[in-house]
């Protein structure tokens, strides 16, 4: 076979022009609020080098958070897999089968050491020797530290690899843990929610691509860029809130007129994403928009934070000051409960991490 | 003991969802005597929901699987609507329709393309075509617009390009070059062209979810309704009556309207025809994988709601041996119909492994009896599967498209006759070659068109009551748990692409007593039962000859036929709580 090409020959080969290259540079780049000048950043980087060798695993999962990938509009799918990354092994999606499939995955290994990127969605079942799930034979445990070991860098992406996810949920039935709990000695970001918006996982795989590091981490571990503010901070509805508009049902009028839905228990106040400012499939929609809560699904713990329906105890507001105490019949407010907020995720993120 | 034979182990099985491996154990010239389905991996999600609100249920059993992402959520919100006697506005009724066939379509084209197509589409030897005769060929089948030479040759160029590069990426270790690729070069050209076109087509069409359901995958779901509010206010000039607050506007609902013409279009002018020209190159493999020969159905896409079945789209009941002129109706509350087994599962039952348990009385005590891992073998004669074994009456039964299309046809639907004579037509092949491995992917297709086509009407329904003045998307009746009766059961059913699925739930002083998914792959993928009848997969393997035990393609394609989702296959319940669990490492 031959020696690999770089990008950029192989971009010259497929046809595809400088100009819609950067374009597509330029768009990942604004996606990340970096400064322009990092679209031709990006473009010489991509350009240079082959493409970034990755390898998918998947393990206690549902497949969402690839669906969600192949759901990305800008780039698609087939742009970050045939211009911008070598997707050598993802079960979803490889033509191989068995050991051809685990060949291809130690042949990536091996001919990129120390330089693939490892993304990871699904929990690890830790519980009575890894039983609970297994690949080729091979527990989910051992094949993740054995391929750890040779990683630039580690992307958990979805709240299971993140935080345990679902299966990780009271009682924890297999003993599901974060990829965080078993690997100590690489970089890793946490790419959470159930399943990521899938601008955000494509934009950091391209800021991985561009820059050959992980972009600026909060205290969980995640891209700073996408999860700095609450969706409630975002949200187009908080007018509503803070006027004390709120849907009392599913099709009220409250509803129909896009009032809160704080009280039908929505956890955007609690949740850090960019649902409401990025929004989902191309932009057409986010859950608050279309009509039911936020399930809060890319916090820790969120399946065992309670019903999904109960309003959050206490009305959090960082910066409204007005806000309809009469209409919440007197519950006590304050900023106090952002920080609270705050301050309760940070403990969860120690627990989950201990 | 069986004489020594060999054994092909296929672990991954990939282009699939979840954890699946296969063992097969062949004679001396490469027969497959005897195969073994096994799922790999177990989260315990329904021990997970015991003790929790009914009406959070759907979100946990959504994210049994991200691939059919909506399913689980409409049997867990038809489950808990079943047992309260819960009704639901006309408008939900419509809205869970458009959204179960916008599921079924999307999953099914992306099955064909992007899980499946890579059995028989030889992507290197795509590197051969000339555009030109592409084109031609293209154009000879459809009138889909994308058939220029030109076209074909840009995506030629970009295949070079990549295969040059030397990075393989998701094509790397394929079987190219095998003999049992029999398509063209530019068959195998004009595929992979669509391979890419249905990549596009899929992210746009699943926009459809998150105008009504807030994202996809894993839309939201209510008990009692939808969760989508209609911001249209028909003639109305109240203050405050913003039209245009949620998704589902008016721009929201025109998008509707182009993603079902998008649809249909995709499946009349590229699905249809691709499936039947690829087909026509395989012939043989309308004669072997049938598996079971029984066929069973739940019945889908109510007119008239849930209590009335004979209003489904698609019908309820079994198929035995073939036997057309025979439906057998099914109960999903009778406790000698649906039963589930664990003769040969990593689980034990209270009294002894070789009984069969209906849903609402399954228990489950996780007993893993299997290798330590790493290991090289399983020992199929024991336990080896985290998957149960389902039976109806005692029977092994395949659901899923092939199922429902079967069903279709023997209760007379005039559509489905039509489709079916036409393929069969076309291919020049006898009724009979349904039951078999591409006979199941035509089944999908067809299937495919019958739903897509039904969309516009319950698009139609939708508007026209809007017209009318009916918003109405929720019902609040039974919302507040306090009205609720200290104990209630119920099932929700429903198709899902991959076949009958249904939930059960036991609801106790308003929290889940306990809660079962019998779902589509855990009908086909399960193990042999306690009698050594064997699971749909197993017996639609056996007797295939294997060209090169080392790249066993023929075990792809009929195991892809029928689009595996083990994730959802495998499920846990455990009436007794955590303590029961244990677990043997030998």
């Amino acid at each position: 076979m031959n020696e690999p090409d770089t990008l950029g020959a192989s971009l010259t080969r497929t046809g595809i022009s400088r100009r819609s290259f950067l374009k597509f540079c330029t768009a990942m780049a604004s996606l990340m609020a970096l400064p322009p000048s990092a679209a031709y950043a990006m473009a010489d980087a991509l350009q240079r080098t082959q493409r970034q060798s990755v390898i998918w695993l998947s393990f206690q999962e549902c497949t969402g958070c690839v669906e969600s990938l192949t759901r990305s509009f800008d780039p698609t799918l087939e742009q970050m897999i045939f211009e911008m990354i070598s997707l050598d092994y993802q079960h979803t999606l490889q033509a191989a089968s068995g050991t051809a499939a685990e060949s291809a995955r130690e042949q990536a290994m091996k001919a990129s050491y120390g330089k693939y990127l490892l993304i990871v969605d699904g929990s690890i079942p830790t519980k009575d020797g890894g039983v609970y799930s297994t690949v080729a034979g091979i527990s989910n445990y051992d094949m993740l530290v054995e391929t750890a070991k040779g990683a630039a860098a580690i992307v958990s992406v979805g709240t299971c690899s993140s935080y345990g996810g679902i299966p990780h949920a009271n009682p924890n039935p297999t003993g599901a843990v974060a990829v965080t709990d078993i690997i100590k000695d690489k970089p890793v970001m946490n790419v959470p929610g159930c399943p990521p918006i899938p601008s955000v996982i494509a934009g950091v795989l391209a800021y991985f691509v561009t820059y050959g590091k992980l972009p600026e981490l909060d205290h969980l571990n995640r891209p700073k860029v996408f999860f700095a503010d609450t969706i409630h901070d975002r949200c187009y509805r908080r007018p509503f809130y803070d006027q004390g508009k709120f849907a009392k049902t599913f099709d009220d009028e409250g509803a129909r007129n896009g009032w809160c839905l704080y009280e039908l228990g929505c956890k955007g106040p609690t949740t850090y994403n960019a649902c409401a400012t990025i929004k989902w499939n191309g932009g057409v929609s986010f859950p608050i928009e279309s009509g039911h809560g936020c399930l809060g699904c890319s916090e820790p713990n969120f399946w065992d934070k309670g019903s999904f329906y109960q309003p959050l105890p206490t009305p959090l507001a960082d910066n409204a000051p007005v806000i309809a105490a009469a209409t919440l019949g007197g519950i006590a407010v304050g900023t106090v409960a952002a920080v609270v907020s705050r301050k309760h995720q940070a403990d969860i993120g120690t627990k989950e991490g201990k | 003991m069986n004489a020594p034979t060999n054994r092909v182990i296929v672990d991954p099985i990939t282009r699939i969802e979840g954890h699946l491996r296969i063992e097969a154990e062949t004679d001396a010239a490469g027969m497959i005597t005897r195969a073994s389905s096994a799922g790999t991996m177990v989260r315990g999600i329904e021990i997970i929901l015991r003790g929790r609100d009914p009406r959070d249920a759907w979100a946990f059993a959504q994210r049994i699987c991200g691939v059919c992402t909506l399913v689980h959520g409409i049997a867990s919100v038809r489950a808990v609507e079943d047992a309260l006697k819960y009704e639901i506005p006309a408008n939900a009724q419509l809205i869970r329709n458009l959204m179960i066939a916008a599921q079924f379509v999307h999953d099914h084209v992306m099955h064909f393309y992007h899980l499946h197509a890579l059995d028989w589409v030889d992507v290197v030897s795509a590197l051969k075509a000339d555009p030109k005769a592409t084109s031609e060929l293209a154009q000879s089948i459809s009138g889909y617009a994308k058939s220029s030479p030109g076209y074909f040759s840009d995506v030629q160029k970009k295949l070079k390009g990549f295969v040059e590069g030397g990075q393989l990426g998701i094509f790397a270790n394929g079987y190219w070059g095998h003999p049992a690729y029999k398509l063209p070069p530019e068959a195998n050209l004009m595929a992979v062209a669509h391979y890419l076109d249905a990549l596009a087509w899929q992210r746009n069409v699943a926009q459809l979810h998150a105008i009504f359901g807030g994202k996809n995958p894993h839309p939201n779901f209510v008990v009692g309704g939808v969760p989508c509010a209609i911001s249209i206010h028909p003639g109305s000039n109240e203050p405050g009556a913003s039209s245009g607050a949620t998704s589902l506007n008016i721009v929201g609902l025109q998008k509707v309207q182009d993603i079902i013409h998008q649809m249909r279009d995709f499946v009349d002018q590229v699905y249809v025809p691709d499936t039947l020209a690829i087909a026509g190159f395989y012939k043989d493999w309308f004669k072997q994988g049938e598996g079971v020969g029984n066929f069973m159905t739940y019945g889908d896409f109510p007119e008239k709601g849930m209590a009335d079945p004979a209003s489904f789209l698609i019908p309820s009941g079994v198929i035995l041996n073939r036997d057309l002129s025979t439906i057998h109706p099914v109960d999903l509350n009778a406790e000698d119909q649906i039963q589930e087994y664990v003769a040969h599962s990593w689980y034990d039952y209270k009294d002894g492994k070789n009984k069969g348990l209906h849903p609402y009385a399954g228990e489950t005590e996780l007993n893993y009896t299997g290798p330590k891992p790493p290991y090289a073998q399983l020992d199929v004669d024991q336990s080896y599967s985290w998957i149960k074994s389902p039976r109806w009456k005692g029977h092994a039964v395949e659901v899923g498209p092939l199922a429902r299309v079967l069903m279709l046809y023997a209760k007379g639907h005039e559509q489905t006759k039509e489709l079916v004579g036409m393929a069969l037509k076309k291919l020049d092949l006898p009724v009979t070659a349904l039951y078999s491995t591409l006979g199941r992917t035509a089944a999908r297709t067809l299937e495919s068109k019958v739903i897509v086509d039904a969309m516009q009407t319950w698009y139609d329904n939708l508007i026209a009551n809007i017209k009318s003045g009916d918003v109405r998307t929720f019902n609040e009746k039974m919302w507040d748990p306090s009205q609720w009766p200290a104990t209630a059961k119920g099932v929700g059913h429903m198709e899902a692409p991959r076949g009958g699925l249904a939930h059960w739930i036991v609801i106790k002083d308003g929290k889940i007593d306990n809660y079962q998914a019998v779902v589509p792959s855990t009908w086909n993928a399960g193990p042999r039962d306690a009698q050594g009848q064997e699971g749909p997969y197993e017996a639609a393997l056996k007797g295939h000859q294997l060209h090169d035990p080392k790249q066993p393609i023929e075990i792809l394609r009929t195991v892809h036929s029928f689009d595996p989702c083990i994730a959802c296959a495998i499920h846990v319940t455990d009436p007794e709580g955590e303590e029961l669990i244990k677990v043997k490492i030998r």
